[in-house]
C-alpha cells in the first residue's frame, strides 16, 4: 500500500502567482500539534534526504502524484545534486501532520497550477546538494582529510590514495553534522539524472492491479458509505424516510450529512448504493431550481456590453481606436461548464475517534485535506492526520476542494471506531462538480487604412472561480478576479503575447450559482480559444496570412514567437498542405511556460479528422523530457475531448449531465498523431510547468484550421451542439 | 449466492444476483484491481475476462457469471511471468495515473489473442476505452510492440 504521511494546511498559492498577478493566497489553520506520529525513514540528511545502511536513497516528497509524473521529477533533481545511485533511489510522503509539527519543513503540498516542479525545485535541489555535502563530511571526519579532496559520485565517495566508501556508511555520521544552508547548485548543463527520460515510478503495479487507490482501501471493520447532495446547487435536504431502507441488506445506517446530503452506510459499496437508490429523499431546491443553461447566457451576454468591468491588462486607447477606425471586426464566443471527471470518482476514507481523526485521501493538496479534517472533526491539529494516496486522475478537482473529505469525516463522526471509505458514484461525480467556469467573450479589433491593427478590446462577461473560492482575494483586488486574465494579463506568468497599440482586456464578473473549479488549464482554455480564433479572424479580416500577422504583434515576445515558429515550421506551414488538409496554428504563455500548436485537419461533411499536431513547449528546463511528451500528448486528449463533447447544461437548477454516455471523452481512434517539441531555453527565469499549458492551444489549432478548411467561424462550445463530430 | 472461478480459484460468494460482477470482485472476492468507472459500460475500466471473452464487469450481474471462468488484471500474468502486453506497457511507460490501465490492458490481451497482428484500425475499432490523462498514443505503441513481442 502506498499511503503514508500526515500535516496541516496552510498557505496556497494559486495559478499566476508571485511574479505578476500578485496571488498569492494564504489561509491560516490552527495547528500546532506536539508529537510526531510519522513513520518516516531515517537517517535524515536534512528534511529531504534519507540513506539508510544499505545504501538506499530515500527522497522526500511533498506533492501529489497524479499520472503527471512529478514525483519522479522530484526524486531525478534531488539525486542530481546528492550524486546518488539513480537505481538506488527511491522516496517517501511525509504526512501533511508532519509537516505541520515540523514547521512545515516540506512546504507547500499543493499540485496545481502545474506547480509540482516549477515552484519547488530550487529547494529540494538545495536539499540534495546538502545531504551531499554533509556525506562528503563525514567521510572526510572519518578519513582526516580535507573535504575538498573527497568527490561524491554514484552514492560512492572516494579520497586521496585510493579512500573509497558509500553514501550508506557515512549516513549516520553526515546525519548529526549540520544542515548547510543555500548550498552551491549544480549548472544544469551538467545534469546526469535530471534532464534524462528516466523511467518513472510506480508503473509495474499500475499494469498488474497491485497499485492501490483510494477506491481500493481495505481495513478491518470497514463499511462503505455512499452519498447525494441536494442536485440543486444552493439546495439542502426536506426530509428522507430513512425506514423504507434500513432492513435492506448490509444497511448498517442511514444518515443526513451536513444540511445538504443524504447518506447510506453499508456492508458492501453495492449495498449501499442499491439502498441509497431507493431511498425517497425530498429536496428544498432553494432560490436556484428556476436556473437553466439558457438563464445564465441571457446573463452573461448582458455583461458583454455593461458599462462596469475589471481591467486586467490596458495600454493607449482601445475604445478610441476602435471608434476611429478605418475598419471593424467583433465577434462573440461562449465557453461551458466542464466536469474534471477523474477515471477515479471522488472518495475519502476516514476513522474517527474522540480523540483522532485520520483520513486516507487521493489529494492533490495534502494540507488542504488536513484543513478538511480539522474543520469537520472538531479535533485540534495534533489529533489529526492526512495519509496522502496516489490518484486515479486530479485535474483541479482535487485541491481546493475537499468536500468528499467534509463528507466522510462527519459520517465517520457518526459511528466512532469504524473506518468508512465513502465512494461517489460516477453519477454523483458528474452532479456535484466544481466546474470549468462558463465564459462568454466580445472581441473587437480595429484596423486603420493600410490593415494595421491599431487596436483590440477583449471583454470577458462571465464566471470568477476566485470569487467563490478565495473571496478574500477577490476583496484584496478591489473585486476583480486577476485569475480570470489566464494568458492575456498585463504580466507576469500568465503575461499576454502580443503588443497592440490600443489594448484594454476587461471582466465584467457574472457569478451563477453553480459553483465554479480549477479545471486543468483554468482560464487559459477560453482565453486561449478567444485570443487565437480571433487573431485568424483578424488576420482573414486583413487579408494576412494568420502567421505573418502574428509575427507582426511579437516583436517583444521572443520566446512566445520561438515556440510558435517551432510548430510552424514543423507542421510545414510554408509550404503547401497536402490536398484536403488545412492546418491552423494557436500559442500562449501559461503556468510561466511558452506554448504552441500547430494542427492539420481535414473536413468531410459534419466529421472533421485531426491528422496531426506539433506541439512546442519551452519550460525553461526540461527535468524528464519523457513525462514532457506524455503530458502533452495527453493535454490534446483533454483538450480535444473538451472542444467536441463536453458541455455540463443546467436545467432547473442542477446539472442534466450524469456520465459518460452523455459526458463523452475521446478514445483511441479519435487521437491524432502529435509530435511534441521540448525546448528548453535555460538560464536563470523562473521555471515553467508542464501538466497544463498545453491544453489551451488543443482547440484554437483545430479551429482555425477547421474555419480555413470550410469558411465557417465557430464559436461556442462543444462542438456536437453544432451536429459537428470528430472522426 | 454465485458460484464462478476467479484467475483460477474456485469461489462461492453469497450476493444478491443483480449485484454487478465488478463489485462482486471488488468487494466479495477481494480483488481490487478491476475499476469503476462508470458503471453504465462506457469506459471500460472494469473490463475483465468472462470465459474468455473481454466483458464491462459493471454492467454483467454476477448471476450470468455462475459457472464461468472469470479472469483479472490479477490473473494475466502467468505466476512472475508477465503478459506480453503488460510487459509493453512497463517498457513504453504507458500508464500515467493508471486508473484505467487495469481495463485497458485487459481489453488489449483479447484483442491480440484474436488478431496476433492488429492493424492500427483493428485497435481503433475494438480498444473503446476511456483514458482521461490522455495516454492512447503509448497505448497503440505498446499494442504494436506487444504483437511483435
Amino acid at each position: 500500500m502506498n499511503v503514508m504521511p500526515k500535516m496541516n494546511r496552510r498557505s496556497f498559492v494559486i495559478g499566476s502567482a508571485a511574479a505578476g498577478g500578485g496571488l498569492a493566497i494564504g489561509f491560516d489553520l490552527p495547528f500546532g500539534p506536539k508529537e510526531a506520529s510519522a513513520q518516516l525513514a531515517t537517517p535524515e540528511l536534512g528534511v529531504w534526504v534519507v540513506v539508510k545502511p544499505d545504501d538506499t536513497v530515500v527522497v522526500r516528497i511533498a506533492r501529489s502524484e497524479m499520472g503527471q509524473g512529478t514525483i519522479t521529477g522530484l526524486a531525478q533533481l534531488v539525486a542530481e545534486e546528492l550524486e546518488a545511485d539513480w537505481s538506488k533511489v527511491t522516496y517517501e510522503y511525509p504526512t501533511p501532520g508532519e509537516n505541520v509539527k515540523r514547521k512545515r519543513a516540506w512546504q507547500s503540498y499543493s499540485t496545481g497550477g502545474s506547480r509540482g516542479i516549477r515552484e519547488s525545485h530550487e529547494y529540494v535541489r538545495q536539499g540534495g546538494a546538502a545531504a551531499r555535502l554533509m556525506l562528503l563530511q563525514a567521510a572526510a571526519n572519518e578519513w582526516k582529510v580535507p573535504v575538498e579532496q573527497l568527490k561524491a559520485e554514484n552514492s560512492t565517495i572516494t579520497g586521496p590514495g585510493g579512500l573509497s566508501t558509500t553514501f550508506g556508511k557515512v549516513a549516520e555520521a553526515a546525519s548529526k553534522l549540520p544542515v548547510p544552508e543555500k548550498p552551491a547548485l549544480k549548472d544544469p548543463k551538467n545534469w546526469k539524472i535530471a534532464g534524462k527520460p528516466i523511467k518513472r515510478f510506480g508503473t509495474r503495479q499500475r499494469v498488474t492491479g497491485q497499485q492501490i487507490y483510494g477506491f481500493d482501501l481495505k481495513m478491518p471493520g470497514m463499511l462503505i458509505a455512499t452519498i447525494k447532495e441536494c442536485p440543486v446547487f444552493g439546495g439542502k435536504v426536506k426530509s428522507f424516510d430513512a425506514a423504507k431502507v434500513t432492513s435492506m441488506k448490509g444497511v448498517k445506517k442511514v444518515l443526513q450529512v451536513g444540511d445538504t446530503a443524504v447518506a447510506v452506510v453499508a456492508d458492501t459499496f453495492w449495498q449501499a448504493k442499491t439502498a441509497l437508490d431507493a431511498l425517497p429523499i425530498v429536496w428544498d431546491e432553494g432560490p436556484n431550481a428556476k436556473v437553466s443553461s439558457a438563464s445564465i447566457a441571457e446573463w452573461l451576454k448582458a455583461g458583454l456590453d455593461a458599462d462596469q468591468a475589471f481591467v486586467g491588462n490596458q495600454n493607449g486607447d482601445a475604445k478610441a481606436a476602435i471608434a476611429g477606425a478605418a475598419k471593424k471586426v467583433e465577434a462573440v464566443y461562449s465557453y461551458p461548464y466542464q466536469n474534471h471527471v477523474c477515471m477515479e470518482p471522488m472518495n475519502a476514507t476516514a476513522l474517527y475517534t474522540p480523540d483522532k481523526c485520520e483520513v486516507w485521501v487521493p489529494t492533490q493538496d495534502g494540507e488542504g485535506s488536513f484543513a478538511a479534517v480539522l474543520a469537520a472533526s472538531g479535533l485540534p491539529a495534533d489529533k489529526c492526520d492526512v495519509h496522502k494516496i496516489d490518484l486515479g486522475g486530479g485535474f483541479g478537482r482535487r485541491g481546493g476542494f475537499q468536500d468528499y473529505v467534509h463528507q466522510a469525516v462527519r459520517i465517520a463522526k457518526e459511528m466512532p471506531g469504524t473506518p468508512i471509505k465513502l465512494l461517489w458514484t460516477r453519477e454523483e461525480d458528474m452532479v456535484q462538480g466544481r466546474y470549468h467556469p462558463v465564459m462568454q467573450c466580445k472581441m473587437v479589433g480595429a484596423f486603420d487604412k493600410d490593415n494595421n491593427l491599431t487596436g483590440l478590446h477583449m471583454r470577458l462577461s462571465g464566471q470568477s472561480i476566485l470569487a467563490s473560492v478565495r473571496p478574500q482575494v477577490v476583496e484584496q483586488d478591489k473585486g476583480r478576479d486577476a485569475l480570470t486574465f489566464q494568458g492575456v494579463f498585463q504580466s507576469g506568468e500568465h503575461a499576454f503575447g502580443y503588443s497592440v497599440p490600443n489594448l484594454l482586456i476587461d471582466h465584467s464578473m457574472r457569478n451563477p450559482h453553480v459553483p465554479p473549479g480549477f479545471w486543468r488549464g483554468v482560464n487559459i482554455n477560453q482565453n486561449c480559444i478567444f485570443i487565437e480564433c480571433f487573431m485568424d479572424e483578424l488576420a482573414a479580416a486583413a487579408g494576412q496570412d494568420p502567421l505573418t500577422f502574428r509575427r507582426k504583434l511579437m516583436d517583444k515576445h521572443p520566446r512566445n514567437l520561438a515556440v510558435l515558429n517551432a510548430v510552424a515550421e514543423r507542421i510545414g506551414w510554408d509550404k503547401p498542405a497536402p490536398q484536403g488538409i488545412y492546418r491552423g496554428l494557436a500559442h500562449m504563455k501559461a503556468f510561466n511556460a511558452y506554448v504552441a500548436g500547430a494542427a492539420e485537419v481535414s473536413v468531410t461533411g459534419d466529421k472533421i479528422k485531426v491528422h496531426r499536431i506539433v506541439a512546442a513547449t519551452d519550460a525553461t528546463y526540461a527535468v524528464n523530457p519523457a513525462q514532457i511528451d506524455r503530458q502533452v500528448a495527453g493535454s490534446f486528449v483533454y483538450g480535444l475531448s473538451a472542444l467536441f463533447w463536453q458541455e455540463c447544461t443546467v436545467k432547473d437548477g442542477r446539472i442534466v449531465e450524469t456520465n459518460f454516455d452523455t459526458y463523452d471523452s475521446m478514445r483511441i481512434a479519435q487521437m491524432p498523431k502529435v509530435e511534441t517539441i521540448s525546448m528548453p531555453s535555460g538560464g536563470s527565469g523562473p521555471w515553467g510547468g508542464i501538466g497544463e499549458p498545453t491544453i489551451c492551444v488543443a482547440a484554437p489549432a483545430v479551429m482555425n484550421a477547421y474555419a480555413k478548411a470550410t469558411g465557417t467561424r465557430i464559436r461556442s462550445f462543444p462542438l456536437k451542439n453544432h451536429k459537428l463530430q470528430i472522426a | 449466492m454465485a458460484r464462478f472461478t476467479v484467475n483460477g480459484r474456485a469461489v462461492d460468494i453469497d450476493v444478491d444476483p443483480n449485484t454487478p460482477l465488478l463489485w462482486a470482485i471488488r468487494e466479495n472476492v477481494g480483488l481490487t484491481g478491476t475499476k469503476y468507472g462508470c458503471g453504465i459500460a462506457q469506459c471500460g475500466a472494469c473490463t475483465v475476462h468472462v470465459d474468455g471473452v473481454a466483458t464491462r464487469s459493471c454492467a454483467f450481474p454476477v448471476s450470468a457469471a455462475e459457472g464461468k471462468q472469470i479472469t483479472t488484471i490479477e490473473g494475466l500474468a502467468q505466476g512472475n511471468t508477465l503478459h506480453k502486453v503488460q510487459q509493453a506497457w512497463i517498457e513504453h511507460e504507458v500508464p500515467q495515473c493508471g486508473y484505467c490501465q487495469s481495463g485497458m490492458i485487459m481489453a488489449v490481451a483479447q484483442l491480440l489473442k484474436n488478431k496476433p497482428k492488429p492493424t492500427d484500425a483493428d485497435i481503433d475499432s475494438t480498444i473503446t476505452n476511456i483514458c482521461r490523462c490522455g495516454t492512447f498514443q503509448q497505448v497503440r505503441a505498446a499494442i504494436h510492440a506487444a504483437a511483435n513481442a
